[in-house]
């Protein structure tokens, strides 16, 4: 399969319909690359006039930011405003709620204006426009799923209902945590922790979330995030029960209801 | 004697609300300490948090038990003060119970229902000193409540007995009175819980009644004046700054870091020479490292929480043994600023103490733990932000003091050369298209 980049569109003076921008977890680690690789395969699928940006992508600056390093923010922020806007970048869409959040909320400011669209949002409007058929309601049907909120999904932009009704679609038996939606429990990952040790305490953060969403009796636990996948699967390994239960994206999942 | 009463009752009215108003404009003075941030758009989203949040405390429902029990002590408060007026004016006027003509039936309905809120008041605070005292939860059992904050709390809730119980005493007094005839006293007849003290007072003489319902009196209104002036001081403070805490509440998606301007435009000069202006650059400080550098947003956000804990309950550094904890964010930028605008009241202008919000108050451990999950300003049923502020810190500690641990160093440096957080060769970003 050939990944189309926008130096190529441009060379035949085309226009894909969207941007997916991978970021930098789903480019380079090797855990979220299978969810990049899940929604290219959608995307393929479903038939998409998609292009990535390919080596000319680079850190929105999220961590950076986060960590205190306005410089190194705007430093990127202002060569990837200069990227897109070269291409004339209209939509962007995302696997990644911390580079959706940056693009969403802070670029326009910087004179980067796009519609940005997180995957799973994208994933429920292909599913709702009949885009994508998951057959018989799809392999995980009646499967005891739990879903993870992603704090830059959920309290940071008020997204809880698109990837829940994703699992829906795949007629999953969605239980929930009991921190859950706006009272979801971070990983432990966001404000650049996960580039770092965590400060001493008690437990690490990615234990706590992981034991709560073990607690559940879910075989799967579902995340729509790169950063919250590392730390969960981890956290499933310390418990030792990476036999019994996978973290899975919701694009792994829905991915796998297609062929 | 009526005159001497009056005379008393208007020079304690004027000091308690002239005290009350001094201290008042020093904490407004001490909130535009801070960098202005210009909050002024979109007044109609803002009277509807006005109402939601502060009025009809909208974020206390999402746990309802505490939530009721927290409204019965609310509107027992803000409805008794149309008693307090009749109090008031009562005190200026020398009348007594001046309402109970005009407004004839309503009046005792208006009374009962006082009572209702009274008793209701009472019940409830008692709930809540067991739940900070004997129950022990583990929101107010936290160190952050040491001390003064801890005394802060049963303080109020006794106070709130006492005048509650006291304006019981004196009804049950006054209906005593009259059934034993006084013609000062209007035949308002008993109430509905104070009448079923009544019966207790049975062999006490008309004057020894009087001199329990004046004192009743004069113990509750002198109470509600102490109490006034108390605020300042509390963490009480939030029944007032809820309202324009709620009003100057942030509009944007959480997830939004607020802009630094003068940050964006040096890179950009950096990157296009010839916008640049020209003159020597104003010196600028980067992010907060005192009270003075952070937004009155933030100033106004230390003054109105109340200590609840439920930002600390949600963090997930807190509740995993960090040593973050944002109501202690909050708590240590008041007692700072209240410091700082001593400093200024006492010297005139600020003279530098040797300390600072930034390690003296907050440490660069707690700064350290926040994961920016936004669970605190989530929960806070008050509108507060901690997490501007840890930001503001954490841009101080990086621009200003270089100080990051090694691994965000790596990190930056990461960024910087190959544009990708890790150690990682940009040429290998599209590397995964192969593996498809």
């Amino acid at each position: 399969m050939q990944v189309p980049t926008m130096a190529e569109f441009l060379a035949k003076g085309e226009t894909p319909e969207v941007l997916f921008w991978v970021g930098c977890a789903g480019s380079f680690d090797q855990r979220a690359q299978k969810i990049t690789k899940a929604f290219v395969t959608i995307l393929e699928k479903v038939g998409i006039k998609y292009g990535i940006l390919g080596k000319e992508e680079m850190c929105t600056g999220d961590p950076a930011r986060r960590a205190g390093n306005e410089f190194m923010f705007q430093m990127m922020a202002y060569q990837n405003i200069q990227i897109l806007n070269g291409y004339n970048i209209k939509k962007i869409v995302t696997a990644c709620p911390h580079c959706f959040n940056i693009f969403k909320n802070e670029y326009p400011v910087l004179g980067g204006n796009y519609e940005v669209i997180h995957h799973a949002t994208f994933l429920q409007q292909l599913i709702d426009s009949g885009k994508i058929n998951m057959k018989d309601g799809g392999a995980f049907k009646g499967k005891k799923i739990t879903y993870h909120d992603s704090c830059y999904l959920g309290r940071a932009n008020d997204i809880y209902e698109a990837p829940r009704s994703v699992l829906e679609a795949m007629d999953v038996a969605l239980v929930e945590m009991k921190r859950c939606k706006s009272n979801g429990l971070c990983c432990g990952a966001g404000g650049a922790q996960m580039f770092k040790e965590e400060e001493k305490g008690d437990v690490r953060i990615n234990i706590e979330r992981s034991n709560e969403a073990l607690a559940t009796g879910a075989s799967i636990i579902a995340a729509a995030c790169p950063f919250c996948n590392t730390m969960l699967t981890d956290g499933v390994k310390n418990n030792e029960k990476e036999d019994e239960v996978q973290v899975l994206d919701i694009a792994e999942l829905v991915a796998s209801c297609l062929s | 004697m009526q005159y001497i009463q009056q005379v008393a009752f208007l020079l304690l009215a004027t000091y308690a609300i002239w005290l009350f108003s001094k201290n008042i404009l020093q904490i407004k003075k001490n909130i535009f300490l801070g960098r202005p941030e210009d909050l002024s758009d979109n007044a109609n989203l803002r009277w509807k948090n006005v109402i939601l949040l502060a009025l009809g405390q909208k974020k206390m429902f999402r746990n309802p038990t505490v939530a009721i029990m927290h409204l019965i002590i609310y509107a027992g408060f803000i409805i008794i003060n149309v008693e307090v007026l009749e109090i008031i004016l009562d005190g200026i006027l020398g009348t007594h119970r001046l309402f109970f003509e005009p407004l004839g039936n309503l009046y005792n309905f208006l009374i009962n229902f006082f009572e209702v809120l009274a008793v209701g008041v009472i019940a409830v605070c008692i709930i809540f000193l067991y739940r900070r005292n004997i129950m022990k939860l583990k929101r107010f059992m936290s160190k952050d409540l040491n001390g003064w904050p801890k005394s802060d709390a049963n303080y109020i809730l006794v106070t709130e007995i006492i005048l509650m119980s006291l304006f019981l005493t004196m009804n049950a007094a006054d209906s005593a009175i009259q059934l034993k005839g006084n013609e000062h006293y209007h035949a308002t007849g008993s109430f509905i819980f104070s009448g079923m003290l009544v019966p207790f007072f049975d062999s006490i003489s008309v004057s020894q009644l009087i001199l329990m319902e004046r004192s009743c009196w004069w113990l509750h209104i002198i109470g509600i004046f102490a109490f006034l002036n108390y605020l300042p001081y509390s963490k009480h403070l939030h029944i007032i700054l809820a309202f324009p805490n709620a009003y100057y509440a942030r509009l944007k998606p959480m997830g939004e870091v607020k802009n630094m301007v003068n940050v964006q435009n040096e890179v950009k000069y950096m990157m296009e020479p010839e916008l640049a202006p020209t003159g020597d650059a104003q010196p600028t400080t980067f992010g907060a490292k005192d009270v003075m550098d952070l937004s009155w947003k933030s100033l106004l956000d230390a003054y109105s929480c109340t200590e609840c804990g439920r930002c600390s309950t949600a963090c997930p550094a807190n509740q995993t043994g960090k040593l973050l904890s944002p109501r202690k964010i909050m708590m240590d930028t008041r007692d700072r600023l209240e410091a700082v605008g001593l400093n200024i009241k006492q010297n005139g202008e600020f003279k530098d103490n040797g300390k600072k919000l930034l390690n003296d108050y907050i440490t660069v451990e707690e700064l350290r733990a926040c994961t920016t999950c936004n669970a605190c300003v989530q929960e806070c049923p008050v509108s507060i932000n901690p997490l501007d502020i840890i930001m503001e810190l954490r841009r101080s500690l990086i621009m200003e003091d270089s100080n990051a641990p090694q691994e965000w160093n790596g990190m930056f440096g990461n960024i910087e050369n190959n544009f990708a957080p890790w150690k990682l060769s940009p040429d290998d970003r599209d590397a995964w298209t192969k593996e498809i």
